[in-house]
C-alpha cells in the first residue's frame, strides 16, 4: 500500500481549494491510502472540511497557536515528524506547498519531484520543465520516501464524500522562534480567487493605463470572474504583481479565460494552456495569442469591451 | 567579515526558445546561447546593493557546474562580486546535493546572509533556497521582493499567492529572489578588465565531501502538447453568441 499524506494549505480558518486537487492526484496513486495534515491553531473547520473530500482516509489535526499565520520554518519540523509511515508526501504548488515542502524534504532526506502534473506510477510521474517547453518523465527511487508537489491547474479538485475520522496525535518537535510573521497585503475585495476560479479576464500592456486597467475589473465583476495581468502590465504597473498570470505568476486552468491586450508571451501561454476556453481580443492580427486561442477577436479594446458588455 | 553567498546557476538563456532533441534525451544545447539564471542575477544585485549601503563587506558568487561556467563567474566579478567559486560538476547537479555543498562552503566562509535565485529557468525546481536553510536549521525567506537588513535581523517582503507578505527572520538565513526585487545592473568594458584580477577558485565536489549522484532519475522529455487555433469571430456580438451556446457566459 502507498501511504499518502497531504499538506492541507488554509487560511481563516477555510481550506484552500487546491487540497482537493491534491487529493485527486493523490488518488491516481496506485494502492493509495489518503492522509490530510492540518496544521493550524485550532482548525476545527479545516479539518472537518478536509474529512469530507471523498477518498480521504483520515485528518491529522495538530493543534498549535505557532502554526498560524503558516511559517514553513515552523510547520516543516511538524509535517517531518507526521510524515512518519508515509510513502509520499504531497503539497500544492502553490506559493504556500513551493516554500514548505523543500524544507520538509530536506529534513526527510528525500528527493522532491515538483510540479507533478501525471501520476504514471507510485515512482514514476511527469512535470514541465523549461518553463513549460519540455515535460519531463521522472522516475524516483523505489523504497524511498518522497516529497512532491502537485501542479494544481493539472487537476480538478475531488467531489465531497463521506466524511472522514479527525485523530489529533500528539507530536513532540521543538520550533524555532527565529522566524516571525508580521503581516499580509490586503486580499481582494469579494472578488473570486484569480488561483480556482471558473473565470478569468485578463489584461495586458495595451491598457496603456493604471486607470484604463479599471475596464478588465469592470468586465470581470460582470462575468463574476476573477482578475489578472500579463507580466508586461504588472511591470508597468497597471495590476498589482499577485494577479499576474504565468510561468513566474500563476498558472490557472479555469472554465473561460479572456485575455485582452495580451499579445502571448511564452511565459504567459505556459500558464493559461490548461484553460477550458480562450479567446483573445487584440488590436494585433498576428498576435501569438490567436494561435492558441479558441475565440479570437481582432479590434481596438477600447471599443470592443463596451460593446461586449452591451451583448451581455 | 559580514559575508553575502549568492548563487549562480548557468543555464540556456531565457531568450531562447528551448526544444526538445528529437530522441528525447535532452533539449537542444548546441550552439545555444548559455547565461546566469535570471533569479540569480537579482540575487547577485542584491547583494552588492547590500555592501554598498554598508551593510556588508564581501560578496562571494558561487557555481556548481561545469568548467564553462567560468565565463559566468567571471561576469558575476565584473558585476561587482569581490571573489567566486567554482565547485565542478560535468552532470547536472539535483537541489539536495547542490543544498550539501552550500552547506559546506558555509561552515568555511561563514555568511551573514545567502541568497539564491527562487528557482533556476532550466529544470524550474524551486527547492535549493529551502532545503539549504532546512540542512542549516536556519530561517527562509523565499520569493522576496524586498529585503533590509538591521540589527541583526532581516525584514522580508514576500510575493505570495494572497499578495505581499512581510516577515522578519535572524540572521544568519536563506533568502531566495522573486522577479520585482530589483532590476540587476548592466557590466560596463573597464570592469570586465578589473575582473580578471579577481580571485576565481576552482575546486570540485568530490573535495568537498558531497556525493552528488542522482536520485531521481529522468527517463525522457518530450515537447508538450499544442492547443488547436480556434475560429476568429468578427464583432463582439458573435464572440457573445458562442460563449452563449457553450454556457461559458
Amino acid at each position: 500500500m502507498n501511504r499518502i499524506l497531504i499538506v492541507a494549505e488554509h487560511v481563516d480558518g477555510k481550506l484552500n481549494a487546491s487540497v482537493a486537487k491534491c487529493v485527486s492526484c493523490a488518488a491516481t496513486i496506485p494502492d493509495a491510502e489518503i492522509s490530510i495534515a492540518v496544521l493550524a491553531a485550532d482548525g476545527a473547520a479545516v479539518a472537518a472540511a478536509a474529512a469530507a473530500i471523498q477518498g480521504v482516509a483520515r485528518v491529522l489535526l495538530v493543534r498549535n497557536p505557532a502554526n498560524e499565520p503558516a511559517l514553513a520554518a515552523v510547520l516543516a519540523p511538524q509535517v517531518a515528524a507526521l510524515a512518519a509511515g508515509h510513502s509520499h508526501v504531497l503539497g500544492p504548488s502553490t506559493t504556500f506547498g513551493k516554500d514548505l515542502m523543500p524544507r520538509v524534504a530536506a529534513l526527510l532526506d528525500a528527493p522532491q519531484v515538483s510540479d507533478v502534473m501525471a501520476v504514471e506510477s507510485a515512482t514514476r510521474f511527469r512535470r514541465p520543465v523549461y518553463a513549460g517547453n519540455a515535460i519531463a518523465t521522472v522516475e524516483a527511487p523505489p523504497g524511498r520516501q518522497l516529497v512532491a508537489t502537485v501542479r494544481v491547474a493539472s487537476y480538478q479538485a475531488a467531489p465531497a464524500g463521506k466524511p472522514a475520522p479527525v485523530e489529533m496525535p500528539a507530536l513532540d518537535v521543538v520550533l524555532p522562534a527565529h522566524t516571525r510573521f508580521l503581516s499580509v497585503s490586503a486580499a481582494q475585495n469579494g472578488r473570486p480567487d484569480l488561483q480556482t476560479a471558473a473565470r478569468v479576464v485578463s489584461g495586458g500592456r495595451a491598457l496603456a493605463s493604471k486607470e484604463n486597467f479599471a475596464l478588465i475589473q469592470r468586465l470581470a465583476d460582470r462575468l463574476g470572474a476573477a482578475i489578472g495581468a500579463s507580466r508586461a502590465a504588472v511591470d508597468a504597473g497597471y495590476a498589482s504583481n499577485e494577479l499576474q498570470v504565468g510561468q513566474t505568476g500563476k498558472i490557472i486552468a479555469p472554465e473561460l479565460y479572456i485575455a485582452i491586450g495580451i499579445s502571448g508571451a511564452i511565459q504567459h501561454l505556459t500558464g493559461i494552456k490548461d484553460a477550458r476556453t480562450i479567446v483573445a481580443i487584440n488590436k494585433d492580427a498576428e498576435a501569438p495569442i490567436f494561435e492558441v486561442a479558441d475565440y479570437g477577436l481582432v479590434g481596438d479594446l477600447f471599443s470592443l469591451i463596451p460593446e461586449i458588455e452591451k451583448n451581455l | 567579515m559580514r559575508r553575502i553567498l549568492v548563487g549562480i546557476k548557468r543555464v540556456i538563456d531565457y531568450n531562447v526558445r528551448v526544444r526538445v532533441r528529437p530522441d528525447g534525451a535532452g533539449v537542444v544545447t548546441d550552439g545555444v546561447k548559455m547565461s546566469i539564471n535570471p533569479f540569480d542575477e537579482i540575487a547577485l544585485e542584491e547583494a552588492l546593493r547590500i555592501r554598498e549601503r554598508g551593510e556588508a563587506d564581501e560578496v562571494v558568487a558561487i557555481c556548481i557546474g561545469p568548467d564553462d561556467a567560468q565565463q559566468q563567474l567571471r561576469n558575476t566579478l565584473a558585476m561587482g562580486a569581490d571573489r567566486a567559486i567554482l565547485v565542478k560538476s560535468g552532470e547536472p547537479v539535483e537541489p539536495p546535493a547542490v543544498a550539501r555543498a552550500f552547506l559546506k562552503l558555509i561552515e568555511r566562509e561563514n555568511p551573514l546572509l545567502v541568497i539564491l535565485g527562487k528557482q533556476a529557468i532550466d529544470d524550474d525546481s524551486n527547492q535549493t533556497g529551502q532545503m539549504l536553510a532546512a540542512l542549516w536549521d536556519r530561517p527562509q525567506a523565499t520569493f522576496a521582493s524586498k529585503l533590509d537588513l538591521k540589527d541583526g535581523i532581516a525584514r522580508v517582503t514576500r510575493e505570495v499567492d494572497a499578495g505581499l507578505e512581510t516577515i522578519e527572520v535572524e540572521l544568519p538565513a536563506v533568502c531566495t529572489t522573486d522577479l520585482r526585487l530589483n532590476e540587476p545592473r548592466y557590466i560596463k568594458l573597464p570592469d570586465i578588465m578589473k575582473a580578471k584580477k579577481k580571485p576565481l577558485d576552482v575546486t570540485d565536489l568530490a573535495s568537498l565531501g558531497v556525493d552528488a549522484a542522482p536520485v531521481l532519475q529522468v527517463v525522457k522529455f518530450e515537447p508538450p502538447p499544442q492547443r488547436q487555433k480556434g475560429v476568429m469571430v468578427k464583432d463582439a456580438a458573435e464572440l457573445v453568441a458562442a460563449l452563449r451556446q457553450k454556457g461559458l457566459v
